[in-house]
């Protein structure tokens, strides 16, 4: 009789033994579980939005609900999906297996994350229901002071939220600096392992701002206590340094680890070691390092010192160098390989395109004169969905491609997923391409009615997100199929190196039979002739 | 005279990704734009023709196929892809710091109006006292410096044509300067998200020619001759009342002024007032003192920005609403 072998999924059974699991693997898809549904809400709030601005005039919603829906798709995207989306779900289940280790460093810190995870979402969720919150997900003061939507729920789940992600990175931390398996010397760690490090010397040390920043608004709130109240003397413009001292190291919370999928994309699927490896690894750290000190960027016309405004502007540029210089090393990578065209790498070619446009359009929001002109209009909705739609979920929906064979010991379609592949590209261009135009020709932001020369562009966007809707409801199904009736996965169907391939798919729950001695690089490709 | 209020279209006006250019700090803005532009398209097309070059002769054919070269680093290739792009990125950032320097300095003998904000609309206040609401009046070629602030909370000034913008704050004053160089009305827009009637926050820039502009200081005070309700109709425009009321029933973000005279009105803690000409009158300079049952508290005083022939105007006009 053929059985399934034993593995982590099917070792132990019931829903306790998945509530009080210890198995990094089994929280890494709990949080996977919850990240999807989080994405989910967030898009489904998406659509409800662009539905509305399908013409100027009110819709389904009135302007008030319009608010509440754009500061509820913000709050959810970044605090529920998409910070904890590829540490807490792929980086949780892969980084003990790449490291050759049976587990994190911390099981018991694992899994109380996943819980206050869970909690914090439940404080979000609640908020909805009780006069969602209305202030745009960056909570600026004094509107958020003033207005009478449930601030305080929220910013109370994003607090927890960030407790989350803290622990998530303490532990992640201490896990790459103790739990190497023998051989696994710094630079033989794979690079999906250096951007988890860089990300989680970010969440250690930006989140405890962010929480004291959110602390301090719900105190103003409550007690009045005159920090940021311009009413008791505070400053409101204080608050955005603070928001965006932990925020915008928190947007490389969100695209190093995506940064580092790609790493793992290119190289498998080319079969060739990465080009520049210590270059790659480095900028990671660079980068998390830049990243904090240029928050500044976001407060060009908020009337800061012009020369705090001049620093920003030039650390700005500093922090992109490092980023085009990886998207040309992933490309010299390509030289020369044995390049196979699975799902995977339709995503890895997705990120590279839409990464760059990205990262163009951020080269001219850096460049002060021009930033005035393009700050909070749809130029930079448009620039960040680039950045984090494009970047970030592109590789990490790429990852899970990557990994699912792995994760679930399933195949999926290839077919089925060129085909949503195919439809959240144009999806994606039509809706957010348009928006470049719109923000440049002087669309603001966060308009709930709009003049009516803009109707046409703001129509073709709609257009756009339902194509994309049908490309991620077609992934649901694809992958949901593939979970019934998928083809058994072999232990390594894409031919790569890094240890979670060595090992059975799904891994058993001590991820090894024995610890694996490591002998070699994460992409010595060229060895194996010889072998 | 030119009286059409017609405002210049951002979409049909200036090239394909900006608004028609008026005013001195266009040029830097989009000639910097356009720069990085075509660089980031010649960049972009490389990028896809060495991608598009590597998938075609490179396409695994065989499953057990190797790469054929195992290239690790290239000491020199690297530099190549990080230093010119440095040099590039320094470009632009002094560039953009040039313009934005210009834009920081207003020049001396500049003419200063004040511009208030509230929710949801924009006041000017004029160096001969007058005060106007989502009107701001300019002589052509004049260097005009703004001086900002707010009642509430934050707000941005912002007017495409221009190229640009600066937050208004409650607890200090910002300063913005322009000089606009073709006679013609421009778009406002509030860019700091400031609530629910935030994308109705607009205004207008009307430049004038010089003997346009006198004739226009001249004509300022002109409402006198108006009957009152016309002069309350225009008001009800000029004062911004039509981003919250409207006159024919429908609901905005207050309630509509139609059929409201003399009609019964509830009010919030249940009782319900006469919508007569003491109570409209208190509903304008004091709007905080009895809220309409299904609306917030969120109208702004206007006592102090209208005087009293403006009140009594208005009144009548709504008083013609039945
Ligand atoms: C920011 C939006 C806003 C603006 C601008 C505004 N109002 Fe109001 N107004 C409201 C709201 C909301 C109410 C209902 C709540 C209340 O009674 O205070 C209201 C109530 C009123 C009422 C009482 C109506 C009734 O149904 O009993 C009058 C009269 C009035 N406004 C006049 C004016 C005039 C005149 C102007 C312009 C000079 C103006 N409003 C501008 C929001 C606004
Ligand atoms: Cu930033
Ligand atoms: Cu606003």
């Amino acid at each position: 009789m053929s059985q399934v072998p034993l593995n982590y999924l099917n070792a132990t059974k019931g829903l306790k033994s998945w509530l009080f699991t210890l198995d990094h693997k089994r929280i890494g898809i709990m949080y996977l579980m919850f990240i999807a549904i989080s994405f989910g809400l967030g898009g489904f709030f998406a659509l409800a939005l662009r539905l509305e601005l399908l013409n100027p005039k009110e819709l389904l919603f009135t302007a008030k609900q319009y608010n509440q829906l754009f500061t509820l798709h913000g709050a959810v995207m970044v605090f529920l999906f998409i910070v904890p989306s590829i540490p807490a779900s792929l980086g949780n289940f892969l980084l003990p297996l790449q490291l050759g280790a049976k587990d994190v460093a911390f099981p018991r810190l694992n899994l109380a994350s996943l819980y206050i995870y869970v909690f914090g979402g439940l404080f979000c969720v609640y908020s909805m229901f009780s006069g969602a919150v209305d202030t745009g997900w960056t909570f600026y003061t004094p509107y958020s002071i003033d207005t009478s939507t449930s601030v305080i729920s929220m910013t109370l789940g994003a607090f927890i939220l960030g407790f989350s992600s803290i622990l998530t990175g303490v532990n992640f931390i201490v896990t790459i600096h103790k739990m190497r398996a023998p051989g696994m010397t710094w630079f033989r760690m794979p690079l999906m392992v250096w951007s988890l490090y860089a990300t989680a010397i970010i969440q250690v040390l930006a989140t405890p701002v962010l929480a004291i920043t959110l602390l301090l608004l719900i105190l103003e709130r409550t007690m009045g206590i005159g920090i940021f109240n311009p009413a008791l003397g505070g400053d409101p413009v204080l608050f955005q340094h603070f928001f965006w001292f932990y925020s915008h190291p928190a947007v490389y919370i969100m695209i190093l680890p995506a940064m580092g999928v790609i790493s793992e994309l290119v190289t498998a699927f080319c079969r060739k070691n990465i080009f520049g490896y210590k270059l790659v690894a480095f900028s990671s750290l660079a980068i998390a390092i830049i990243s904090f000190f240029v928050w500044g960027h976001h407060l060009f016309v908020s009337g800061q010192s012009d020369y705090a405004a001049m620093i920003f502007s030039l650390l700005t540029y500093l922090v992109a160098i490092p980023s085009a210089v990886k998207v040309f090393n992933w490309i010299a990578t390509m030289y020369r390989g044995s390049i196979q065209i699975k799902a995977p790498f339709l995503y890895f070619l997705a990120f590279l395109f839409l990464f760059s446009i990205g990262g163009f359009t951020g080269i001219m929001l850096g460049a002060l004169s021009l930033d005035v002109h393009l700050h909070d209009t749809y130029f930079v909705v448009a620039h960040f969905h680039y950045v984090m739609m494009g970047g970030t979920v592109m590789a990490f929906i790429g990852g899970l491609h990557y990994w699912w064979p792995k994760m679930f010991g399933r195949m999926y379609s290839e077919f089925w997923a060129f085909i949503a592949w195919a439809f959240v590209m144009v999806g994606f261009n039509m809706v957010f391409f348009t928006q470049f135009i719109l923000g440049a020709k002087g669309m603001p932001r966060r308009y709930y009615s709009y003049l009516d020369q803009f109707q046409p562009l703001h129509a073709f966007s709609t257009f756009g997100s339902w194509v994309m809707a049908v490309g991620f409801i077609l992934m649901a199904f694809y992958l949901m199929d593939s979970l019934l009736n998928g083809k058994k996965a072999p232990d390594n169907p894409w031919g790569a190196l890094t240890l979670e391939w060595q090992t059975q798919s799904p891994p058993l729950t001590e991820n090894f039979i024995e610890t694996p001695v490591v002998t070699r690089g994460p992409y010595d490709f060229g060895q194996e002739k010889r072998s | 005279m030119d009286t059409s209020l017609k405002i210049e279209s951002l979409m049909q006006k200036g090239t394909a990704f900006f608004p028609g250019a008026v005013g001195p700090f266009a040029d830097n803005a989009d000639s910097l734009f356009y720069f990085i532009f075509w660089g980031s398209v010649i960049i972009f097309v490389g990028i896809t023709l060495f991608v598009g070059y590597f998938l075609l002769a490179y396409r695994r054919k065989k499953d057990s196929q190797l790469a054929t070269g195992q290239m690790t680093h290239n000491t020199l290739l690297e530099l190549s892809w990080t230093v010119p792009p440095t040099i590039l990125v320094l470009i632009v950032f002094i560039w953009g710091f040039k313009g934005y320097l210009h834009m920081a300095v207003p020049p001396l003998d500049a003419q200063e109006i004040h511009v208030n904000a509230k929710k949801w609309f924009w006041e000017f206040g004029y160096p001969n006292g007058n005060k106007a609401i989502g009107e701001l009046v300019v002589p052509i070629n004049t260097p005009i410096t703004l001086i900002m602030s707010s009642d509430d909370v934050i707000h941005s000034f912002f007017v495409p044509n221009f190229r640009i913008k600066r937050d208004v704050l409650p607890n200090r004053y910002t300063k913005l300067w322009f000089e606009a160089d073709k006679v013609g009305n421009y778009q406002v827009f509030c860019t700091e998200y400031c609530g629910t009637g935030h994308s109705a926050m607009s205004a207008i820039v009307r430049v004038l020619s010089a003997e346009d502009y006198k004739a226009w200081l001249a004509d300022a005070n002109s409402g006198d001759e108006l009957p009152l309700d016309k002069l309350g109709e225009k008001l009800y425009t000029a004062k911004a009342c039509v981003t919250c009321h409207s006159t024919d029933g429908s609901v905005r973000v207050g309630p509509s002024w139609k059929g409201i005279f003399d009609a019964n009105r509830p009010i919030k803690g249940g009782s319900t007032v006469k919508g007569d000409e003491n109570y409209l009158r208190e509903s304008i300079v004091n709007p905080g003192a009895k809220v309409v049952v299904g609306f917030e508290n969120i109208m702004p005083t206007y006592a102090g920005s209208l005087n009293d022939r403006e009140i009594s105007a208005l009144i009548a006009y709504i008083k013609t609403l039945q």
